[in-house]
């Protein structure tokens, strides 16, 4: 599959949720298509830090791009992921007004909700709220229940798109960042990478971060990617019961504000922050960001501030200078741009993969149904649905999945094995992290990190010492 | 494994295995021990050092010895040790659901000893912000690594903490190779012994940077510097390195605990016990490090003896307190005091209260209280955090039993 001579009708650059939900879309179709990603794993950046929440787009400002994909990918995810073992969890959301200002807001938030075409939305009473949500700090007036907005599992969801497309025929080349695409004769694109020089008829910019860049060596200076840091806190599963739905707060002209959620492993995240920087690799942790956290935790939720916390995460969303997804066509070029995608991509993801085959369509490209189009089954990582460590039936067939080798998230040996010789693989301990969820809990390694270093390099053949990038003597 | 026992051990550490071999010498038939590692011992099968077993064995051994020592201990007392077993769920007052290779298992025991342990806080418990680079270590990760497997951890370390297993991880960086740099500690002094800090930080030439706090970790694939507050003057300082070693900040393993809807401490994170480490739900008991994160393994191992010949008693008669005992609480600069309840016949282990600070202090005066009633009082020319410290139990004689919580504090 790394034969450079080979010629792709469509190659995907950006292997985020977006890039991945575009090329499952394509495999249900007679094409060759690869998808290409600078990282060595799929979902690496924006889509593996992010609020994991599916959408139903009811604070969307109506009338943009965004608005209409978020509500048509809320319906197709909503409906994949209980097919495909996505873990999903139907909560709801409550947007909570704390004084008369916030209060007055509301009619306003539930009127663009209808205009955006979501009538399900209803007011509750502060009586009705504190029954519902009663760890909720005193004080608060009034809210809407937003009775669709759900969790979902946001590593799953890249990783069963990449897995769907590549036993469906897709090529995936990790290490790739695209460097040049020249136009050659033919009209075909020469895309560039150290890996591999592919050609390809139709190139789809799903880049994420760099989409800016990308759209750049096509000639394009449409749009600047400005990330926007948003740093979130999780709680320890012990704080689960404190909190039943998405808690929301009135949003801001800058930002949708802090919220607390459950998440579908079972634990409570409180976030995110909202800064605009210039660095687009700079995910770590600022001690302003967790100290205005844990204030507006206090603030809405105090009891969850008695708990440990189990991690702090940055997530860098794809914000531009425009209020909307820069969703393009270049009929010319056979080039579409997916860029400017924000924190709303996992939920819109399917939506514009839709709406980009359909452009590729429009550009020329036969569609014509594969004669197979294989469905996925992803390793159930929710909390929701029965684990492994808990499935007799399961561990009575192979011992390896009743050995628990992750103590806090429970995680057998036998998904570890099975994560790393999955059709879109675990090579580094952060893919194993996203796959099984081992080492994501609230010990952080304490128990098990030795232990499944030593599982990922008998497999990949790299050394313990390499997957734990230590540095050599000679360094 | 049988559906039912006599005693279950949740917990194959020193304090469990502790407990098992001592059920086993008074004649209980059958005792149960699960432990969800592959190998029992608990966390003395990493610390690969001199220093352990002093006042429960009367010897010196090495921790993988002691750990050994204690599985084989267990093993030929006749106990039934159950290794890759976790104890997932509580099913009611004393059963519990298993989770094995063999499958799901429900086991209903007559009394139940709970010995879960302890674990270090990592790094995102601390709060400490930075980069989430490779190299950011717990001493348990780090003597897994090499210790348990022979592994490279890296060249040049940061180690966060200075209390024992702070030293005992500085051994183990020269073990494999890597250089401390620093040690660094909020406190204005080390929290150990001065022998064991002459055999670690004193003999490799390690600086100790007292009153100094982490304020963040760089570094964008593995770790490249961190940066340090110095809490006295204010000033920032950086300091190269490549690995950072988060030491100590124990917390008890206590979710299984806190699952099943017993009392629990706010001070020791425990469930609450009196005297005879008995919980608030009948039959059950705890002992070790989950109930006094952390002492040292003797102490823990000496816990667990406790528990299992007030159990086996238990066994034997039946009686259990018909009332809660009364509580001892306290508040910083106290950090707790185990066991963190007493009854008025019922003394702790070797007749002892363990408790710690959170700060140094000199010339401080504790005390235990009920009501307007000062029960005891002591006082010490020193108190610093991290290191044991007991108060005697003469005095739980006098505490009335239908009386307001006892205060444990210190002026």
């Amino acid at each position: 599959m790394n034969d450079a001579s080979e010629i792709y009708d469509v190659v995907v650059i950006g292997a985020g949720v977006v890039g991945c939900a575009i090329a499952r879309e394509l495999a249900r179709y007679r094409l060759r298509c690869a998808l290409l990603d600078a990282a060595d794993d799929v979902g690496t950046g924006t889509s593996k830090a992010n609020t994991a929440i599916l959408h139903t787009g009811f604070d969307a400002k109506p009338g943009t791009t965004e608005a209409r994909l978020v509500r048509r990918g809320h319906a197709l995810l909503g409906a994949y992921a209980e097919n495909a073992g996505i873990a999903l969890e139907r909560t709801g959301a409550l947007l909570v007004a704390w004084d008369d200002a916030q209060l007055a807001e509301l009619p306003r938030i539930a009127h663009d909700a209808r205009r955006n075409g979501y009538d399900a939305i209803r007011d509750v009473c502060a009586e009705e709220l504190y029954r519902r949500e009663p760890a909720l700090c005193p004080g608060a007036r009034a809210a809407l229940e937003i009775p669709d907005e759900s969790i979902i599992c946001p590593f799953t969801t890249p990783l069963a798109f990449a897995t769907q497309a590549v036993i469906n025929g897709v090529a995936l080349f990790l290490d790739a960042p695209l460097t040049v695409a020249a136009r050659i004769d033919g009209g075909l694109w020469r895309l560039h990478t150290p890996r591999a020089t592919l050609l390809a008829r139709h190139v789809v910019n799903a880049a994420g971060l760099r989409a800016d860049e990308v759209d750049r060596l096509f000639g394009h200076t449409l749009f600047t990617v400005t990330p926007r840091r948003g740093e979130l806190i999780v709680f320890d599963k012990l704080a689960r019961p404190l909190v039943s739905h998405i808690v929301l707060q009135v949003p801001t002209k800058v930002s949708k504000g802090v919220l607390v959620s459950p998440t579908v492993f079972g634990n409570v995240m409180l976030g995110p922050t909202a800064d605009d920087i210039d660095d687009k690799s700079a995910t770590g942790s600022t001690a302003a960001g967790i100290e205005a956290l844990l204030r507006r935790g206090r603030a809405i939720m105090p009891r969850l501030l008695e708990e440990e916390v189990t991690a702090i995460y940055v997530g860098l969303r794809a914000a531009t200078e425009h209020g909307d997804y820069q969703l393009r066509f270049e009929a010319e070029q056979r080039y579409v741009c997916a860029g400017g995608i924000r924190s709303t991509g996992l939920t819109a993801s399917m939506a514009i993969a839709e709406e980009v085959v359909a452009g590729l369509s429009d550009m020329g490209l036969r569609l014509e149904p594969a004669s197979e189009f294989r469905t996925v089954h992803m390793p159930a990582l929710g909390e929701a649905s029965p684990r492994p460590w808990c499935d007799r039936e399961r561990i009575g067939v192979d011992p390896e999945y009743g050995r628990v080798v992750c103590h806090c998230e429970r995680v057998s040996r036998g998904e570890i094995l099975a994560a790393l010789a999955s059709p879109v693989p675990a090579r580094t301990l952060d893919g194993v992290r996203r796959r099984t969820r081992a080492l994501l809990g609230r010990c952080q390694g304490f128990f098990c990190l030795a232990q499944v270093a030593e599982m990922v390099a008998t497999t990949t053949g790299e050394s313990v010492e390499a997957l734990l990038r230590v540095p050599r003597m000679d360094e | 494994m049988p559906a039912t026992t006599d005693v279950l051990v949740i917990g194959g550490g020193p304090a469990g295995l502790a407990a098992a071999i001592e059920l086993r010498r008074l004649g209980v038939a059958r005792v149960t021990v699960v432990e969800r590692e592959r190998e029992l011992g608990g966390i003395p099968r990493h610390a690969d050092h001199i220093g352990f077993g002093l006042r429960d064995l009367r010897r010196l051994l090495t921790g993988p010895a002691y750990a050994r020592r204690y599985a084989d201990g267990a093993r030929a007392a006749g106990a039934e040790l159950l290794s890759e077993t976790t104890a997932a769920e509580w099913l009611g007052a004393t059963a519990v659901r298993l989770a094995s290779p063999r499958g799901v298992e429900d086991v209903e025991a007559r009394a139940i000893i709970l010995a879960t342990g302890c674990r270090e806080r990592p790094r995102s418990a601390r709060l400490v912000p930075g980069d989430r680079a490779a190299g950011i270590l717990t001493t348990g990760s780090l003597q897994q690594l090499v210790h348990l497997h022979g592994r490279g951890v890296g060249r040049r370390a940061v180690v966060v903490g200075a209390e024992h297993v702070s030293f005992s991880a500085v051994l183990t960086l020269a073990h494999a190779g890597v250089r401390t740099e620093a040690m660094i500690t909020e406190h204005p002094r080390h929290q150990t012994y001065a022998p064991f800090k002459w055999l670690s930080a004193t003999r490799l030439r390690v600086p100790i940077l007292t009153a100094h706090r982490l304020a963040r970790i760089e570094g964008r694939a593995r770790v490249s510097a961190v940066d340090l507050i110095d809490l006295r003057s204010g000033a920032a300082r950086r300091l190269e390195c490549d690995t950072v070693v988060f030491t100590g900040d124990w917390i008890p393993d206590h979710e299984l605990a806190r699952r099943s809807g017993m009392a629990m401490d706010a001070s020791t994170h425990a469930p609450r016990v009196d005297g005879a480490l008995r919980t608030s739900v009948r039959g059950v008991f705890g002992a070790g490090n989950l109930l006094h994160a952390a002492e040292t393994a003797d102490v823990a191992a000496l816990g667990g003896r406790h528990a299992a010949r007030r159990a086996a008693l238990f066994l034997r008669d039946g009686r259990w307190p018909a009332t809660p005992p009364v509580a001892i609480l306290c508040a910083p600069p106290v950090q707790w005091v185990s066991p963190s309840a007493v009854l008025p016949d019922d003394p702790p282990q070797q007749r002892r209260f363990r408790w710690r600070v959170l700060q140094v202090r000199r010339n401080a005066v504790a005390s235990v209280s009920q009501g307007e009633l000062i029960l005891w009082r002591r006082h010490y020319v020193s108190l610093v955090p991290s290191l044991p410290l007991t108060a005697p139990a003469h005095w739980i004689d006098a505490v009335d039993p239908s009386g307001p919580p006892l205060q444990f504090t210190i002026d």
